[in-house]
């Protein structure tokens, strides 16, 4: 089963391409227990987001609440038919909060795996194909990035870009490139060594080619689980930045924020980090779970052929 | 053997001055002006220009990067903004608190990862199996900031059965500092009521410490086990008619266990960075919450003089690391 088989009865291709990437879609979450829950989680956590979104940018809320509205007479009440998660130090409900963090949390991860993908695979495929002392290089200054542990190097770039989202953005993305490098240089070496490529120089391919058309269709399931997997990765580490004072400032929802925020009123109002932090582990779980699966149901190591792409 | 030794040697060195390069590019990076920083937000104009005279602020950036390296050699890191002490001091002195954490850490997430590990190899598709994987996947994905905090709630505020946190009891008179570790310190000046205590504060920041690591630690021995079972030696091992608990544990988990020590990095990292969170909650006196600290209150000196430090040791332990499996694993390519 592959994404690529058209149906002819199903008339045009693009058709015929929508309906088997849902069959595949579908037969891969019906495929193991843990597919299913992955799925379940992920779909649920996106769909939120997305909703949370909308109502950001319409102006509205999802719940009866305004996520940053305070309220002084409603100041740290606790979980109720009317304030589900009840409310913080300013009144504000805590429900309405850990929703509209979804987006802030997931939009910061995609950001980071968007640029961690593309410059660590860049380099990979680069370094893997190129060889000699161009790889050479290339590596030397992957290692260096790996020299120190993640959360160290993290939180120095952000404190040296000066804090916020962008910073933390861009010190998660440091962080994390490296491992798709060793990732995709490691498949490319032996990709490289396969008939097929001899076969496409032969043919007079050029390298732009052999690297685009060859190697990169070959590569980028590898990418995919382990993009889906670093998701809850980053958004740990996104809201520990965050946790630490380096990432969203207040009174922006995010979870890790919501956790320090609630360090001083600590154990009496457990529910203002029991929350957004249950929020943050369900996330992690979900995408964990999720990228597991994937790797079981495409397993990689075959290839791409064997992975419907 | 020698010249792998030698190779990995000159490799490390390069790196370690790659990571020196590094600190230095981001400290230079730092939003506003050092000297201002340093000399005060009232300060006039002459004063700020000493200081920039002072730290060398106006030389080229290469006889800065210089005068950097020469600093970094003597171990001299500047002061702190919040302790007001040279921050290689206060390295010295937070860093037998974290020290103490992470072995304790490290011993019991090495211990029942290897056991839930294997045990979940052995028990392949099972129950037991599936629920070890959900413990791994659990521990993965759970921030470490919050499930402390979690503790705290059940254990302290609830249950009321472990300390809040700290080191001792308040009020406790710490035994005489030998080592820098409570227990053992304890132990030296006889003072078996002082370790209990010790022991008592240690239990959830050490638990919730070793969780991550764990979890990494099952997944591999899991991982490394499933292989070994395959293979033709354990059918040999098992046709011989040896029991099964003693081609586990002779045969096959010896084998399984190599992987361990290639992920003992990865491990150190991640112990590294979540005593920065455990120790802000409990209120470990550690580097971890000395870090914390420095982060929020924009302590630039010494989050740069941490960063720096860490990446030193964290780039050795690596080097060690490496030149070990080498031994360990005779078939271990050198070249």
């Amino acid at each position: 089963m592959t994404m690529l088989s058209t149906s002819p009865k199903t008339g045009s291709f693009e058709q015929g391409r929508i309906k088997s990437t849902l069959g595949w879609g579908w037969g891969f979450a019906t495929s193991s227990g843990q597919a299913m829950l992955a799925v379940s989680i992920v779909l649920f956590v996106i769909v939120t987001a997305m909703l949370a979104f909308g109502a950001y940018a319409t102006d509205t809320y999802l719940t009866s609440f305004d996520p940053l509205k305070m309220n002084i007479r409603t100041r740290l009440e606790a979980p109720s038919a009317e304030h589900w998660m009840g409310t913080d130090k300013i009144g504000r409900d805590v429900l309405a909060r850990v929703i509209a963090g979804s987006w802030i949390s997931l939009s910061v991860s995609f950001a980071v795996l968007l640029v961690a993908a593309i410059i660590g695979t860049s380099v990979g495929l680069i370094a893997g194909y190129v060889g000699g002392i161009t790889d050479e290089i290339l590596m030397r200054i992957t290692d260096l990035f790996l020299a120190f542990p993640a959360l160290i190097l993290a939180a120095a770039i952000a404190t040296s870009f000066g804090g916020g989202m962008v910073s933390t953005t861009v010190a998660l993305a440091a962080v994390f490139w490296p491992w798709y490098t060793r990732l995709i240089r490691s498949r490319v070496l032996s990709l490289k060594q396969q008939d097929f490529i001899a076969a496409s120089r032969c043919l007079g391919a050029s390298h732009t080619r052999l690297i685009f058309s060859s190697l990169l269709p070959m590569v980028w399931p590898l990418v995919i689980v382990q993009a889906t997997t670093d998701v809850g990765f980053v958004i740990l580490a996104a809201s520990g930045l965050s946790f630490l004072g380096l990432g969203a400032q207040p009174p922006t929802p995010e979870w890790g924020a919501m956790i320090f925020d609630s360090l001083t009123h600590q154990p009496a109002s457990w529910w203002l980090a029991v929350f957004p932090g249950g929020a943050i582990a369900t996330v992690a779980i979900g995408f964990n779970l999720l990228g597991d699966s994937l790797r079981d149901h495409l397993d990689p190591s075959l290839g791409a052929s064997e992975a419907g792409v | 053997m020698l010249r792998f030794i030698l190779r990995r040697a000159v490799a490390t060195t390069f790196l370690l001055i790659g990571v020196i390069l590094m600190t230095f590019a981001l400290a230079r990076l730092l939003p506003g002006d050092p000297a201002r920083l340093i000399a005060g937000a009232r300060a006039n104009a002459e004063a700020v220009a000493a200081v920039r005279e002072r730290l060398g602020l106006d030389d080229p950036i290469t006889t800065q990067f210089v005068t950097y390296v020469g600093n970094v050699l003597e171990g001299d890191f500047g002061r702190s903004v919040i302790t007001r002490r040279p921050i290689s001091e206060d390295i010295l002195t937070f860093f037998p608190a974290t020290l103490e954490l992470v072995i304790v850490a490290a011993f019991i997430s090495l211990v029942l990862g290897v056991f839930l590990g294997a045990l979940a190899a052995v028990r392949s598709g099972k129950p037991t199996d599936i629920g070890v994987r959900g413990v791994a996947v659990t521990g993965l994905s759970v921030p470490d900031f919050w499930l402390a905090l979690v503790f705290q709630l059940v254990f302290f505020a609830t249950l009321g059965l472990l300390p809040f946190g700290g080191r001792l009891g308040t009020g406790v008179a710490p035994p005489e500092f030998v080592t820098g570790f409570m227990t053992i310190d304890s132990l030296i000046a006889g003072r078996f009521d002082l370790l209990i205590d010790a022991l008592k504060h240690m239990i959830l920041p050490v638990t919730v410490l070793a969780i991550p690591s764990m979890a990494i630690t099952i997944r591999v021995v899991r991982t490394s086990m499933l292989e070994v079972l395959n293979q033709d030696f354990i059918r040999t091992a098992r046709s011989k008619g040896i029991s099964p608990a003693r081609v586990y544990r002779h045969h096959a988990l010896r084998n399984a266990l190599l992987p361990i020590v290639t992920i003992f990095g990865l491990n150190t990292g991640l112990l590294i960075s979540g005593a920065v969170f455990i120790e802000l909650i409990y209120d470990w006196p550690g580097l971890g919450r000395y870090t914390a600290n420095a982060i929020s209150a924009s302590d630039y000196n010494a989050i740069m003089a941490i960063t720096l430090v860490v990446a030193i040791a964290y780039t050795l332990i690596n080097f060690l690391v490496d030149l070990s499996y080498s031994f360990i694993d005779p078939r271990v390519n050198l070249s």
